[in-house]
């Protein structure tokens, strides 16, 4: 048997997705941009696709943007809005664990002359909420945060973030990272409300190599690359029609407050049966994404733990699976030691995960902590 | 025009009555490694000169010339071209062949070597002709005798003129199996690989061992040591790799042994079960990447007591290279970049805090009487996974 628990990395791509896929390489294959019947036909299909976007997140068409997934996005989000707005000011802020395509791109900035201030966390890697209102003022032009953390789940409070940037620094631009968040908590750009906001179709099972970009109207952003005109300048060359097809399939195909019910039953579950293993610590917070737990077995290096597991043909992670190898960078903004952190595995659901996969995954724990000699 | 390929080698010519098998040696091991990526060459002895010539018309000299670099036992050779033995073919030979690279030089000089006396010109004459003729087409090009930047041979042979531009830098040291072959044992680091090139290019074929501990080491390291020791294959040619599970054995050392003796206990299994497979295949030696006081098992004493297991010599070409001076090979050999891709060997399993830097032989044979290895290190040998690298 194989028990998935890989879902915040990727997931797998729904049935539905894979057929749209399949049909528009097969027979709607034409360039949205050309002007004749088959080019029509193309970008009928991606105007369809926009919309199901949009409603899904409650803007209108004009205001989404595909890209070639989250990273894209983060980075059109950041760099293009700082740059955009690097004349009226040159402050920007961030959280001190969001995910690399965010952090790499403030670091960017940095060395372009921006001032960089980034804020702290708590030990579940939630935003310091007096230290954000402390750093805001009149010339922050930015303002970056993830919805939900990759790697412990800890949801964030964007929507007192957005309070607090209405009150000391209206003129900045706020962009929320909701990649880990959409599709599995409800999810608009009015709650938080927000002028930018990234989400990707792999991980709510669409296919890789696609993304999109909110873009509340009127917000100025620079782009990265340029080309032909297509998603408005923002982000040129022929759209990825085989996996926005599949991406917006996707996206009809989600049942997120059902699905949210499913997976903190779940949870539950694995919480309660965890508890029962010696020694395992849970990182994640209580209210944290029911979808990720991040847990520790002190003693049991992550890597061998996760070796073990992979025999099983049980897929956990280890940190993110961005930076394999490396020490997690959110679990050290945390504050956690440093054995807690090299111990640490991530447990991830999806609307598919079975009972039964649970069972085997607990199963597999145990033997883990079992036949694996203590460091 | 015909492209050929002259081959010196270096050191070979100094061995005598043995030179002729160990040019066979070479010729084989250029004829396997230029077939596996260029395609078929034939390959004529020719004085101290071995001329090799693609079996077919549209061989790829640029990949030939990159495959040959990595093959030891050449002191440097030339790509030349083939012209006929007339002057006015050999200047236009010349002219179209090398003018590229004499387009990017400033000086250059013409050496001409007469081994067919009836050619009728001597070689201060061909020089002469063949000079003027480039210097008036080529107008940039100026002519220093005693230091240029391109020197232009013209060799007038029985059959044959070869002309070419500087000679191309070998690889160096004694075709590989010329010396026999020994066994490496390969970690996943940055030392063992080195240490396999530096005595590949000695002339020894390589086994290499690995040990995987898997779950504590994963399949990712496992792929990374093959990596590894395909990038040595690319100088050592086809490499008998040997993958050893080793779970047992360093689970029973870290339960039964003391913990400041694990690593060295360590190394003693691994010798003992090289040593078994090393004989399997045939080969005088073991080699490994140990440099002398790097890490707490690569002290005098701890080395000594790795040493008293082996029934063969260890070669240890890295024992008195800085870090730094390994670094560099690593790199030259490129392999550095995938030495140090962070997965956990079987080296840093179960690393105690305090090892001990002066064991002595006398306590470590108490403390491996503590367990019956003799059983485990056979389920290891009967288990271990063959794979061809090339």
């Amino acid at each position: 048997m194989t028990a998935y628990f890989d879902n915040s990395a990727t997931t797998k791509p729904c049935e539905k997705a894979v057929e749209k896929m399949l049909f528009t390489l097969r027979e709607c294959w034409g360039n949205p941009s050309s002007s004749h019947e088959k080019g029509v036909e193309a970008q009928m299909l991606l105007d369809s696709c926009r919309k199901t976007l949009a409603d899904k997140l409650s803007c209108s068409p004009q205001e989404i943007f595909f890209t070639s997934g989250g990273t894209e996005s983060n980075n059109i989000a950041v760099l293009g809005a700082a740059r955009a707005a690097a004349r009226s000011g040159k402050k920007v802020i961030t959280g001190a664990v969001e995910h690399p395509s965010v952090m790499r791109a403030f670091d960017r900035l940095e060395s372009e002359g921006f001032e960089v201030i980034r804020i702290g966390t708590d030990r579940f890697g939630r935003i310091d909420l007096a230290a954000m209102e402390d750093a805001l003022d009149g010339s922050t032009t930015l303002v970056s945060v993830m919805a939900v953390n990759n790697e412990l789940g800890t949801v964030e409070p964007t929507a007192e973030i957005a309070a607090l940037i209405r009150k000391k620094a209206p003129r900045a631009l706020f962009h929320v990272d909701a990649v880990q968040a959409f599709g599995k908590i409800p999810l608009s750009v009015r709650r938080p409300a927000v002028d930018l906001m990234s989400v990707s179709s792999h991980k709510i099972h669409g296919p890789k190599g696609v993304g999109a970009l909110y873009v509340k109207k009127g917000t100025k952003l620079q782009a990265l690359s340029f080309g032909g005109g297509q998603e408005s300048n923002l982000r040129p060359g022929t759209e990825a029609m085989p996996a926005i097809a599949g991406f917006a399939t996707a996206v009809e195909e989600l049942t997120t407050e059902k699905s949210l019910k499913k997976v903190t039953a779940l949870r539950d579950e694995l919480v309660e049966n965890l508890s029962k293993i010696p020694g395992l610590v849970i990182n994640s917070p209580v209210e944290a994404l029911p979808y990720i737990v991040n847990i520790s077995l002190p003693g049991y290096p992550s890597e061998t733990v996760l070796n073990f597991l992979s025999d099983m043909d049980i897929y956990v992670s280890s940190g993110s699976a961005c930076s394999k190898g490396h020490r997690s960078h959110v679990l050290t903004a945390a504050g956690l030691p440093a054995e807690i952190i090299d111990s640490s595995l991530r447990i991830s659901f999806s609307r598919y995960t079975t009972p039964r996969e649970l069972e085997y995954l607990i199963e597999g724990l145990k033997r883990a902590t079992e036949r694996i000699m203590k460091r | 025009m015909k492209e050929v390929l002259l081959i010196k080698n270096g050191e070979l010519a100094l061995k005598g009555l043995n030179r002729g098998t160990f040019e066979d040696i070479l010729v084989k091991n250029m004829r396997r490694r230029l077939g596996a990526a260029v395609g078929k060459f034939v390959f004529t002895k020719s004085q101290s000169t071995i001329i090799a010539e693609a079996a077919e018309e549209d061989a790829d000299f640029d990949l030939a010339e990159d495959v040959l670099k990595k093959v030891f036992g050449i002191a440097g050779f030339s790509r030349a071209a083939l012209a006929e033995k007339d002057i006015e073919d050999i200047k236009r030979v010349a002219l179209s062949y090398l003018r590229d690279e004499l387009e990017s030089a400033g000086t250059f000089k013409v050496n001409a070597k007469r081994s067919d006396k009836r050619f009728p010109m001597t070689s201060p004459e061909i020089c002469r002709e063949v000079g003027a003729h480039l210097l008036r087409n080529i107008p940039s090009l100026k002519v220093d005798v005693h230091n240029p930047d391109v020197t232009v041979t013209v060799e007038v042979r029985d059959k044959n003129v070869f002309i070419h531009g500087n000679q191309i830098k070998g690889a160096g040291g004694m075709p590989v199996g010329s010396a026999g072959r020994a066994a490496l044992l390969v970690s996943g680091g940055i030392d063992s690989p080195v240490a396999g090139y530096m005595m590949s290019k000695r002339g020894l074929q390589l086994t290499a061992i690995h040990f995987a501990a898997p779950p504590y080491t994963s399949k990712r390291a496992e792929m990374k040591v093959r990596d590894l020791v395909s990038i040595v294959a690319k100088y050592s040619g086809r490499v008998n790799f040997a993958i050893v599970n080793f779970t047992e054995i360093q689970e029973a050392i870290k339960e039964k042994c003391p913990e400041e003796l694990f690593t060295v206990i360590m190394r003693r299994m691994m010798m003992r079960i090289s040593l078994r497979l090393a004989e399997r295949d045939d080969c005088g030696a073991l080699i490994t990447g140990e440099s002398l006081g790097q890490v707490a098992s690569q002290t005098m004493g701890a080395l000594a007591c790795t040493d008293a297991v082996s029934t063969m010599p260890v070669f240890r070409p890295l024992i008195g290279m800085d870090k730094e001076e390994i670094i560099t090979i690593s790199r030259k050999i490129g392999a550095f970049e995938t030495s140090i891709l962070p997965y956990e060997d079987c080296c840093t399993v179960f690393t105690p805090k305090h090892p001990r830097t002066r064991p002595t032989i006398a306590l470590i044979e108490e403390a491996e009487a503590a367990a019956d290895f003799a059983p485990m290190i056979e389920r290891a040998i009967e288990t271990v996974r063959y794979e061809h690298i090339d």
